[in-house]
C-alpha cells in the first residue's frame, strides 16, 4: 500500500518534471524557427559572413527579432554576403550566451550582431578576444565599470520618438479619452516607449487618461515572450474604458491584439517594432490602428554597410553608441490598413518635422 | 537478488532511455523536416576544450540543484520549490556580498552561510505548512515559487541599481571573487572555483544518507512512515529538517555564478535551473552518483544545442525534447524493470514454497 503510495508520488513528481521541461522547449519556440527559406542557408556570396544572435523569443515573434532579420535578409542580398542566424535559450546565462558569440567568432564571421540588450555583458567580455571581428548589439551597453571597445557598436534607437507619433496618434482616435500602454519589462528601455507616447498623446489632449502597466520588473520571457501576460493586462484596460492599447512588449503583444479583437469593434491596438499589420491574422488586422516603427531592420542594414565600407576604404568601422532616430528614419509610424485619416497622417508629419526641426523636445528615459 | 544484476539493472533502465529518446527526437527531426545526421552530427562532435570547461560548469550547477531535489525526494518530500530557494536565496546572498560588510574570502564563506539559510528559511516555510497544518508542500513550494519572483523582483527595484538596461546588485568587491580551475592546460576558460561545493555537497549527501542514523532515519520514513513511527522517528522533525536541508542546497546553485562570474544578481540571471534539477534528480534515482550522470547528460545536451543552430540551422530548443523525453522514458523504464523484479521474486518465492511443501509431503509419505 505504501510503496504504492510512493510510487504514485514518483509519478506525480515526474510528470511534473517532464510538464517543466516541455513547458520550457515551448515557451520559445512555437512557429517553426528553422523555417526552410531561411536566407541564411541559400546565401553563400563573397561578401561579409554575417553572425546573428537572436534575443528570447527569436525568428517568429512577429516584432523585434523578425525585424532584425529582415535587416539581415536585405543586407546579405544586397553585399552578396552570408549569414548564420541562431536563437537563444530560455533562461540562459551569461555563460551560454559568451559561448553562442565565441562559437559563431571561430566560425569565421566578420560580422557578428547580438539582438538584445541582454547580450551586454557577453559582447564586450568576447569582443577583446577577437580584435579583427566587428560586434553590434543591438539596444546595447557597456556594463558598469567597463569601457567602450573600437570593435563593439552600442546600436540604438529613438523609440521615444516614434511613440510620441503613434500617442499623437492614438490621442487622434481614441472616442473615450482612455488609452492604454502596455510594456514588457519595466526598464528604461521601455519605459522610453511609454514617456515617448505619453508625451504623444498630452500634446494632442492633456485631459486624455493614459492606464499603464509592465508585464515583469524582471523576466524577460514572462515581458516579452506571454501573450497570455499581455492579454491579461490589454484585457483590464479596455475594460476600464480605453479604446486604444499600444504595446511595447515583443511577443506578448500579441495577446493585446487578442484583447482588442475581444474587445469587439471600434477597439485599437498599435503594435511595435515591425509593422505587425503585416504580419497579424485576418480577424486582428481591423483593429491594428498602426505599428510604432523601431527599425531595428534599418539599424542591421545600417551598421553592417558601415563597417563593410570601413573594411573596403580601411577606415574605421561604427562603434561607440549609434542612434537611429526620426531624422534617419530607425524609428517612424506605418499606415498599413489605412485606419489613420489623411489629416492624421498630416498632423503627424508635421509633428514630426517639428520633433527632427528640435521645435518638440520628446522626454527620454536615458 | 545479488549486486551484479542489480547494477546492470540500473544502469540499463537509464541507457535505455536516453535511446528510446534519442529515437523521439530524430522522429521529431523527421517530422519538422530536419536533418537527422546533421543533428547528431552535432550532438557528438567531441567539444572543444572550452565547450568542456563550459559543460563542467554547467554540470555542476545542474548537479547542486539535483541535489537539492533528492534530499527531499528520499523523504518522499516534493520540494517543487527548489528554483524559488535558489532565486530568494542567490539574490540575498549577492545582496549581502555587495555590501562589503567583511573584507575578502571571509565575506565569500559569510555569503555562503546566508545563501544556505535563506534558501532553508524559504524552504522552512512549506515545512512548517505541512506539519502544522497538513499543507501538501507540492502546492505551498510551487506557489512559493511564484511569490519568490515576484518578491526578487520587487527587492530588485528597491535596493538594485540601474546598469545600462538590467537593474542588478552592486557589484560584489573583487577580493572576494573565487577565480577558476585551470581544468584543460592552455585553455583561457575556467571551472567555476565554487564547482568545489558540489563536490562536497554530494559527499556529505551520500555519507549522512548512507551513514548516519539522520540518514538512516531519513530514508526509513520517506519509505514507510508508519514504520517509521513504530520504531520511534519523530516524523514532523524529520519533514523539516529534510526541507530545511532541501533548501539549504539550493541555495548553494547559484553560489558558483555569482562569485565566478556575474559578481551581482541581476536580470541575466539563469532561471529554470530549479525545475531542470527535479529532472536530474529523477534521471540519477537520487542516488548522489546518478545525479551527477545526469547532470552530466543534461549539461552535455544543452551546451552541444548552442552549435545547431550555427553549424546545422536547427532550432537548440529540439534539446528540450530530448531531454524531456529521457526523464519521461526514464521513469517507465524503472517502472518495466521493477515489475519484472517483482514477478521474479514472485517466482522465486512461489518455487521455495513449492520445495518445501514437496518435503513436507515426502516426510508424511
Amino acid at each position: 500500500m505504501l510503496q504504492r503510495v510512493v510510487r504514485q508520488r514518483t509519478r506525480v513528481a515526474s510528470g511534473i518534471a517532464v510538464a517543466a521541461l516541455i513547458l520550457a522547449g515551448c515557451a520559445g519556440n512555437d512557429e517553426g524557427s528553422s523555417s526552410t527559406d531561411d536566407i541564411c542557408e541559400s546565401a553563400d556570396g563573397d561578401g561579409p559572413k554575417i553572425g546573428l544572435a537572436f534575443d528570447v523569443g527569436g525568428i517568429g515573434d512577429q516584432s523585434f527579432n523578425d525585424s532584425a532579420y529582415a535587416g539581415l535578409e536585405q543586407v546579405v542580398t544586397d553585399l552578396d554576403g552570408s549569414c548564420t542566424d541562431v536563437e537563444a535559450a530560455d533562461g540562459e546565462d551569461d555563460a551560454a550566451r559568451e559561448e553562442r558569440l565565441r562559437q559563431l567568432a571561430d566560425a569565421d564571421h566578420t560580422i557578428i550582431i547580438a539582438v538584445g540588450f541582454i547580450y551586454g555583458a557577453a559582447v564586450y567580455n568576447v569582443a577583446p578576444d577577437y580584435p579583427d571581428i566587428n560586434f553590434g548589439i543591438i539596444d546595447g551597453a557597456p556594463p558598469e565599470g567597463v569601457d567602450l571597445l573600437t570593435n563593439v557598436a552600442n546600436i540604438g534607437f529613438a523609440a521615444n520618438q516614434g511613440s510620441f507619433l503613434v500617442g499623437a496618434a492614438a490621442a487622434l482616435t481614441t472616442q473615450s479619452d482612455n488609452v492604454g500602454f502596455v510594456g514588457g519589462l519595466n526598464i528604461p528601455l521601455i519605459q522610453d516607449f511609454e514617456m515617448g507616447f505619453e508625451a504623444g498623446v498630452k500634446e494632442i489632449n492633456p485631459d486624455i487618461e493614459i492606464q499603464s502597466e509592465y508585464l515583469s520588473q524582471d523576466d524577460a520571457a514572462e515581458g516579452f515572450e506571454s501573450p497570455t501576460n499581455g492579454e491579461t493586462a490589454a484585457t483590464g484596460m479596455f475594460d476600464n474604458g480605453a479604446d486604444v492599447v499600444f504595446h511595447a512588449a515583443g511577443k506578448s503583444g500579441l495577446g493585446v491584439f487578442d484583447a482588442a479583437v475581444a474587445a469587439g469593434e471600434g477597439m485599437w491596438a498599435i503594435g511595435v517594432d515591425s509593422d505587425q499589420y503585416l504580419t497579424a491574422s485576418a480577424e486582428q488586422k481591423p483593429h491594428i490602428l498602426t505599428s510604432m516603427l523601431k527599425r531595428v531592420d534599418t539599424g542591421v542594414i545600417e551598421y553592417v554597410t558601415g563597417v563593410a565600407d570601413a573594411v573596403e576604404a580601411g577606415g574605421e568601422a561604427p562603434n561607440g553608441f549609434v542612434t537611429y532616430d526620426l531624422s534617419s528614419d530607425g524609428v517612424g509610424y506605418a499606415t498599413s490598413g489605412d485606419f489613420l485619416s489623411q489629416e492624421i497622417i498630416d498632423q503627424l508629419e508635421d509633428l514630426k518635422q517639428q520633433i527632427i526641426d528640435g521645435e518638440i523636445k520628446v522626454p527620454t528615459a536615458f | 537478488m545479488n549486486l551484479l544484476p542489480r547494477v546492470g539493472v540500473g544502469l540499463a533502465a537509464p541507457l535505455l532511455a536516453i535511446v528510446v529518446a534519442g529515437l523521439v527526437t530524430s522522429l521529431v527531426l523527421i517530422g519538422v523536416g530536419d536533418s537527422v545526421a546533421e543533428f547528431w552530427g552535432v550532438m557528438f562532435t567531441v567539444p572543444s576544450a572550452r565547450l568542456t570547461v563550459g559543460i563542467v560548469n554547467g554540470a555542476s550547477i545542474l548537479y547542486l540543484s539535483g541535489l537539492a531535489a533528492a534530499v527531499a525526494f528520499r523523504m518522499n518530500l516534493f520540494n517543487i520549490g527548489v528554483e524559488g530557494q535558489y532565486r530568494v536565496a542567490t539574490f540575498a546572498a549577492a545582496y549581502f556580498a555587495g555590501q562589503a560588510l567583511l573584507p575578502g574570502y571571509l565575506n565569500t564563506v559569510v555569503t555562503i552561510c546566508v545563501a544556505m539559510v535563506v534558501g532553508a528559511a524559504w524552504a522552512g516555510i512549506a515545512a512548517i505548512l505541512r506539519v502544522t497544518r497538513g499543507v501538501s508542500e507540492v502546492i505551498s513550494t510551487i506557489m512559493l515559487n511564484a511569490i519568490a519572483g515576484g518578491l526578487v523582483a520587487y527587492l530588485l527595484r528597491e535596493l538594485g541599481d540601474q546598469q545600462g538596461q538590467i537593474r542588478r546588485t552592486t557589484t560584489i568587491p573583487e577580493s572576494s571573487w573565487v577565480g577558476g580551475i585551470p581544468l584543460i592546460p592552455g585553455e583561457s576558460s575556467r571551472v567555476y572555483g565554487l564547482a568545489v561545493l558540489a563536490v562536497v555537497a554530494g559527499i556529505a549527501f551520500a555519507v549522512i544518507l548512507n551513514r548516519t542514523r539522520f540518514g538512516f532515519d531519513l530514508r526509513a520514513t520517506g519509505r514507510s512512515e508508519t514504520a517509521a513511527v513504530a520504531s520511534g522517528v519523530n516524523v514532523k522533525r524529520m519533514v523539516v529538517s529534510a526541507m530545511l536541508l532541501s533548501g539549504a542546497v539550493a541555495g548553494l546553485i547559484g553560489m558558483l555564478d555569482l562569485f565566478g562570474n556575474s559578481h551581482a544578481y541581476g536580470s541575466t540571471i539563469q532561471v529554470g535551473v530549479g525545475f531542470t534539477g527535479i529532472a536530474v534528480a529523477l534521471l540519477g534515482r537520487n542516488n548522489p552518483v546518478g545525479i551527477a550522470l545526469g547532470a552530466l547528460v543534461f549539461a552535455f545536451l544543452s551546451a552541444q544545442s548552442n552549435a545547431l543552430g550555427i553549424e546545422a540551422g536547427i532550432s537548440p530548443e529540439i534539446v528540450a525534447v530530448t531531454q524531456g523525453v529521457i526523464v519521461l522514458s526514464v521513469v517507465i523504464a524503472y517502472e518495466v524493470v521493477r515489475r519484472y523484479q517483482v514477478r521474479i521474486e514472485q517466482r522465486d518465492v512461489a518455487r521455495a514454497l513449492e520445495r518445501d511443501r514437496a518435503r513436507e509431503a515426502g516426510a508424511l509419505s
